[in-house]
Order: structure tokens, then C-alpha cells, then sequence
């Protein structure tokens, strides 16, 4: 992996030959061919290019992202920031990207405990837990996806409608329109306890740091956890209180058609996260599964004779040298789960691709339509493959 | 780190160009009648259609496809070839339907599409015809007790995307301050199950559509359309823009309907008619006097048959649209108070 690794013989330059002009020479025959296939390709490109844009010359089609300043004038259901009917297509596919975001980092962060304890409970040795394991792992990945989005979908809309809807706690409904949840009624004070806490959160991982690197020099091991906790905890609400400590709950309360207040999570959001969650958790299972075997037994069996108790054997032993197997197929599962959200479009979740595809319906500009949904899902599973990599070469064995 | 090999890459690439090139066949690129020749050389019409919409466009149970916009494809294909089974129905949803003519992936639409400005323009389209004339509407399940649209403020609405519905809904909403919630699943039927199942209080669409949904529900009583029209809906058929021949075509097919039905002129008399009426337009429509037919560049009987075909325009609302509860209203002939249908002369 590192320069070290390199035979030194390889380090010398081969002696340079000069070019000759000749079929025979191996560099020559390179270059025309790698001219040759840039060129097809290139004019390939030119090709479709130009045919599009006289296509949609001939049929007056407009072309061009002038649209997204338009009044987008659809309404959409769920939103994380504030939008309108009036607002523009350019905000109301900023909403759609947000949706999708929305249920795929959710998404990503269940399926992966979901995933890991199933596929830990398979390897258990308690027939009736890893047999539940493996039926469940077994079921879910034969059936298509779509189909289980439906059935979950078909499943929130048998619940009863809003006015017979059940009350199992006070102010938590769950009827066909969702569950509806009392909530916090947000203001500064919140948003500041918030940032307050992720400082405490770093200053922490620091102090840990530092904490650790002492007790390498010295052999003391230290208390990490009460700063740990008088920063993370501590300091946000030390922030809360001197913001005055606003403290507002918001019911919900059944008021004509529907509940008003409150936070609710609708059932097209819930129909979507349980599907792709318990979908993907099936595979990532099967994942963990294998990291955990491709660790060698006697790995196990060393540790155990240093004395090491079971929890610490896991995590001290095998996972880390499981992760190295785990990252890589993980990656692809976080990106499958991120891409199959697009099928939201059936069961009626406004995420980015049912936005631009209502968008380009209404403005008949099909290719900036496309290319956008591209472009995001491009973004989004670009960023998710730079960061599992970074993890991915940060966990990798060290070689020297 | 999985490595492509070269050649398998280039594949790849060479592949997706490919498939972006077929959107746009260079048959159907140029002005004229180069739809019509497609259609020739082919030997059938390709017709996109509702997927599926009681009274509209659907099969029935032996998969024969069905209903007034179905007609519509029939009669071209008998003004063309004289057979109306030469047809091949495509059936689209309201987000790609458009796509699929302006692909050329269909010659024309004949699927209750709403006409307006920047439809006509931007998209690149022609409405040759306006065959229904409808308004959008709500239907609520009558346990509701809801009277009028004013009412549902504060309601959750089943709606489509990507149709004028849905912009309707949002300038009726803003203009009579009634907030809503909408729910916006794409295909048509999944949409009527939300709101059969109560997941909305209020499922909108054409009035036409309404009546579709409620017709072939188990029990229609349940649910109630409120007298609230909330916009007007000029539907028809229609085809890509800069094919005037076979735009001209398509809007004579619906003039030689509705002007049959005004001329008392029925699948069962028009060959009678043909030979033996004496009045001088019927004479030209049916091609016994004249060449109608050759300049709009068919047969010059192609209105014989396609009458013998389809009906005229009443015998075919009579057939699928009746049945399922929806009045002619302004769909009837100019001649009777509130009908709109007008045949220009021909002449």
C-alpha cells in the first residue's frame, strides 16, 4: 500500500527510447488507437448532441434551466424548510432533494442496526434466534421491493381514519393519516442547546484523545466519562437555561378534517422507511455476517486465552478486522438503499424524483429534468462512496 | 476496487449514447407528413391511451381496449387503412405521457389531456380537436356530510401529479383561502384505492374522471361529487407540432363526427346515406360528390367508414360515456342550449 512496499529495483526510470514513426512502435500504435476511440466517442457525442438540439428546435420545445425560476405552483405534503405553492421550482426541488436525504440518512442509520443485530443474531447459537434470523433474512431479499413498499403502504392506509383513530399514550395518535406526536415548540434556545451539544460532542472525542494518549505514555488509565458527560449533557443545557429555558409543548388535537400541531410522521414517509429499512437490513445481515466469519477462529480462541471477556473479544479483536471486510459491500448496500428511495414515486412520498418529474411534466423540459435527478443522485452517492472510502482506508490493516 | 476493463467500459458507454439517441428516432424529426408516412410503412396507428379509465380508455375482459378516447384511435386507423383494429394502444400515465409523443414513441394521444397555452407551445404539441368539454371537481365519500368545496378547508387531498389538476388545485386553494394537504401518487387507480381507503378526505380530478371513479365503485351511493366546478378542461386528442397533415386529419375525423351526429347520420344509415341522401354537404362528406377526402389525404370515403366503424359523435358518448352517469351537457350539439360541439362546413 505505502512507497515502502515498492522493490527498489522498479524505483529506476527505464532509459527512454526515442519515438519512431512506425506501426511496430508500441507507443505510436497506443496513441492512434487512444485518438481513434476519443474521436468515435467524441463525435458520437457531437452527434447526439446536435440531433437533440434541432429536435427540439423543430418541435418548439424550450430548452435551457430558465424554469426553475418560474412559479412552481404544486403543492407538496412534507417539507423540511418552508415552501409554498407560489415558491419556485428551483426551492421546490431543493424540498425534494431534502426528502430524499430525509429518508435515506434515516434510512442508512436503521438498516445498519437492524442489519448488524440481525446478522449477529444469525451466527447466535440458540436455534430458535438464529433460525428467526435466517428465515427473516431469506424472505425479505427474495421478494421485489416495490411489492413490499406496497404492502407496507396498503398496511398504513387499514388503519382507521382520524376521527376513530387509536390513543395509546396521551397526545400520540395513530390513525390513516399518520402518527401524530406532541412536539417541542422550537425556538432559538433549542437551535443554540443543539450546537452547544455537538461542541460538547467534539471537546469530548478531544479530552478522549488526549486522555488516551496519556495513558499510553504512562500506563494510568483515566475516568474519561464524567467530563464526557458534563460536556455533551452539561454544557447544552447550561446554554438552554441561560437562554431563558423556553419549554412549550405542542399537542396534537383532532380539529375538522384532520389533527392540527404537534409533529406527525405521514404514512408514505413511514410505508417507504420501514420498507427499505427492513429491506436492506436483510442484506447488510448476510453482510455482517460474513465480516464476522472471515475472521479467522483462532483469532476467537486467542483472545479468549488472554483472558478477554466476550464483549471485549468483539470489540477489541474481531470486529475491527471484521470491518475490513464489512466496509466495502456496505458501501453498495448504503448506495442501494439511497437509490431505491427514488421508488417513493409509487406509494406517493414527494422525494426529488416524483418533484422533477412533476416539474418536467409541467414544463416539457424532459432533458433538464433528467439530467437534474442525475446530477442529485450522482452528488449523493458520490458523497456516501467518498466517505465510506475515507473510513474504509482509515480502518485498513496498516501495512509496513 | 472492482476494475472495468476497457473494452467493457467503452460498452457501456457506447450502450447508454445508444439508448439516448432511440428517444429521438430521426423519423420523426422532419416537417410534413412524416408521421402519416410512419404510420403507412408501419401499418398501424400508435395510439397512447389512459391506462385505464371506465367509460375513457380501458380494456374489457377479453383485452380489447374500450371507451370514447379509444374511439378516437379506431377512427384514424379506418380513415386510414379501413380497419380498426389496426391499432396498437400504449397505455400512458399523466407524468409520461407527454414524453412518450414527443419521443415519438406514440403518433398521438387520445387521453383526456387538458389543452393549454404553454401546452400547445413550449411542449411542442398540437390539439387538433377538443372531443370533451369538462370541469375539475371534488368527490368526497358522503358519510363526509360535506355540501361544498368550501368546506373541505383544512383537508387532506388525493390529487395526480404532473396534471393541470394539480395546478388547479393550488390557484383554487390560494384564491379561496382553503389550505389543504395533498397526497400525490401517480398512477390513477393507486390514487383511487388512497382514497377509497380513506387515507384523504377528497379525491379531485375532471368531473368526467369522477364520475369514472365513483361509476365502478361497489357501491357508488358512498361517495358523493360536489357541485363545485372549479376550472374548465377542454380535453382532446393530441399530436407533435409541425405535422400539419396528420394534425389536419385528426381535427377533421372529430368535425366529420360531431357533423354526422348534427346531420342524423348513424353507423347503421350512413351507407344508405352514401348512396341515396340528397342534401349537398352530406353528399361531400361522404364522398359521393367532390374530393374531401383525397386533400386530407385518405380515401374519398374514409368518412363512411369511419362512421360504420365508431357511430357518430352522440352514438359514441351514448356507448361509453352514458352508462357511467356523465350528462352531455356542454358536449352536446350547438343546436341544443349549453352544447358546444361544432362542425365547421364542409366545404
Amino acid at each position: 500500500m505505502s512507497d515502502a512496499t515498492v522493490d527498489p529495483r522498479f524505483r529506476r526510470k527505464p532509459p527512454k527510447r526515442p519515438l519512431r514513426l512506425s506501426w511496430a512502435d508500441e507507443r505510436i500504435r497506443g496513441i492512434v488507437w487512444q485518438v481513434l476511440v476519443v474521436g468515435v466517442i467524441g463525435s458520437i457525442i457531437y452527434w447526439l448532441w446536435s440531433n437533440t438540439v434541432h429536435n427540439l428546435e423543430v418541435r418548439r420545445i424550450a430548452t435551457g434551466f430558465g424554469f426553475l425560476n418560474r412559479e412552481a405552483g404544486l403543492p407538496i405534503a412534507e417539507h423540511l424548510i418552508p415552501y409554498d405553492p407560489t415558491d419556485t421550482y428551483l426551492r421546490a426541488l431543493t424540498v425534494g432533494v431534502l426528502n430524499t436525504l430525509k429518508v435515506a440518512v434515516v434510512g442508512i442509520v436503521l438498516a445498519t442496526i437492524l442489519g448488524t443485530t440481525i446478522g449477529i443474531m444469525r451466527l447466535s447459537k440458540n436455534f430458535l434466534v438464529s433460525k428467526i434470523a435466517g428465515f427473516y433474512v431469506e424472505v425479505i431479499r427474495d421478494l421485489p421491493l416495490l411489492l413490499q413498499l406496497l404492502f407496507w403502504y396498503t398496511v398504513m392506509q387499514g388503519l382507521p381514519g382520524p376521527r376513530q383513530s387509536m390513543n395509546p399514550v396521551e397526545g400520540v395518535f395513530l390513525s390513516n393519516r399518520g402518527l401524530l406526536m406532541p412536539a417541542l415548540q422550537w425556538e432559538g434556545a433549542h437551535t443554540a442547546a443543539v450546537l452547544a451539544s455537538v461542541a460538547g460532542i467534539v471537546l469530548a472525542w478531544l479530552y478522549g484523545r488526549s486522555a488516551r494518549a496519556k495513558q499510553m505514555a504512562d500506563g494510568q488509565p483515566r475516568r474519561i466519562w464524567p467530563a464526557a458527560v458534563a460536556l455533551i449533557l452539561g454544557l447544552p443545557i447550561a446554554v438552554w437555561l441561560a437562554l431563558g429555558a423556553p419549554w412549550t409543548i405542542s399537542w396534537p388535537a383532532l380539529r375538522g378534517f384532520n389533527f392540527r400541531g404537534g409533529m406527525s410522521i405521514s404514512p408514505e414517509y413511514a410505508a417507504l422507511l420501514i420498507g427499505l429499512v427492513t429491506y436492506t437490513a436483510g442484506f447488510i445481515a448476510e453482510v455482517v455476517r460474513a465480516g464476522i466469519l472471515s475472521v479467522n477462529t483462532g483469532q476467537w480462541e486467542a483472545a479468549q486465552a488472554l483472558g478477554l471477556r466476550s464483549g471485549s473479544v468483539l470489540r477489541l479483536i474481531v470486529l475491527p478486522q471484521a470491518l475490513r471486510v464489512i466496509i466495502p459491500p456496505m458501501t453498495s448496500n448504503y448506495l442501494n438503499l439511497t437509490k431505491n428511495s427514488s421508488l417513493a414515486v409509487a406509494i406517493g412520498y414527494q422525494d426529488i424524483v416524483s418533484i422533477a418529474n412533476t416539474t418536467l411534466n409541467q414544463t416539457g423540459q424532459a432533458i433538464e429534468g433528467i439530467a437534474i435527478i442525475m446530477a442529485v443522485y450522482l452528488t449523493i452517492s458520490l458523497s456516501i462512496s467518498l466517505f465510506m472510502n475515507w473510513y474504509n482506508a482509515r480502518i485498513a490493516l496498516v501495512e509496513r | 476496487m472492482v476494475q472495468f476493463s476497457r473494452h467493457s467500459v467503452f460498452r457501456m458507454i457506447g450502450g447508454a449514447l445508444l439508448a439516448s439517441a432511440m428517444a429521438l428516432p430521426a423519423a420523426a424529426q422532419q416537417a410534413g407528413s412524416a408521421t402519416l408516412d410512419a404510420i403507412r410503412a408501419r401499418g398501424t396507428l400508435i395510439c397512447g391511451v389512459n391506462a385505464g379509465l371506465a367509460g375513457f380508455a380501458q380494456p374489457d375482459s377479453q383485452g380489447v381496449w374500450r371507451g370514447f378516447d379509444v374511439d378516437y384511435c379506431r377512427a384514424v386507423a379506418v380513415a386510414l387503412f379501413n380497419d380498426a383494429s389496426k391499432v396498437r394502444y400504449v397505455p400512458t400515465t399523466a407524468q409520461n405521457r407527454f414524453t412518450a409523443l414527443q419521443s415519438g414513441e406514440v403518433d398521438m394521444l387520445s387521453r383526456n389531456t387538458t389543452l393549454t397555452l404553454s401546452r400547445d407551445t413550449s411542449l411542442g404539441f398540437d390539439f387538433p380537436a377538443i372531443s370533451f368539454y369538462d370541469g375539475q371537481g371534488f368527490m368526497v365519500k358522503t358519510s363526509l356530510g360535506v355540501r361544498t368545496a368550501r368546506e373541505l378547508d383544512g383537508a387532506t387531498i388525493c390529487v395526480q401529479p404532473g396534471t393541470t389538476t394539480e395546478q388547479n388545485l393550488t390557484d383554487w386553494s390560494r384564491a379561496n383561502r382553503v389550505r389543504f394537504t395533498p397526497v400525490v401518487i401517480e398512477r390513477l387507480e393507486d390514487l383511487v384505492n388512497a382514497f377509497v381507503a380513506g387515507r384523504c378526505d377528497a379525491f379531485t380530478t375532471d368531473v368526467s374522471g369522477l364520475a369514472a371513479t365513483r361509476a365502478v365503485q361497489a357501491r357508488p351511493a358512498d361517495y358523493t361529487i360536489l357541485p363545485d366546478v372549479i376550472s374548465k378542461e377542454p380535453l382532446g386528442p393530441l399530436v407533435r407540432h409541425g405535422d400539419q397533415r396528420f394534425s389536419d386529419l385528426v381535427r377533421w375525423i372529430h368535425f366529420g363526427l360531431v357533423a354526422a351526429e348534427e346531420f342524423g347520420i348513424t353507423a347503421a344509415n350512413v351507407q344508405e346515406a352514401a348512396a341515396s341522401d340528397a342534401r349537398p354537404e352530406v353528399q361531400r362528406m361522404l364522398g359521393k360528390n367532390g374530393d374531401l377526402g383525397r386533400m386530407l389525404g385518405v380515401d374519398n370515403v374514409w368518412l363512411v367508414n369511419v362512421l360504420r366503424a365508431t357511430g357518430n359523435y352522440g352514438e359514441m358518448f351514448d356507448r361509453s360515456l352514458t352508462p357511467i352517469g356523465i350528462q352531455r351537457g356542454p358536449n352536446a350539439l350547438w343546436t341544443t342550449p349549453g352544447g358546444l360541439q361544432y362542425a365547421p362546413p364542409f366545404r
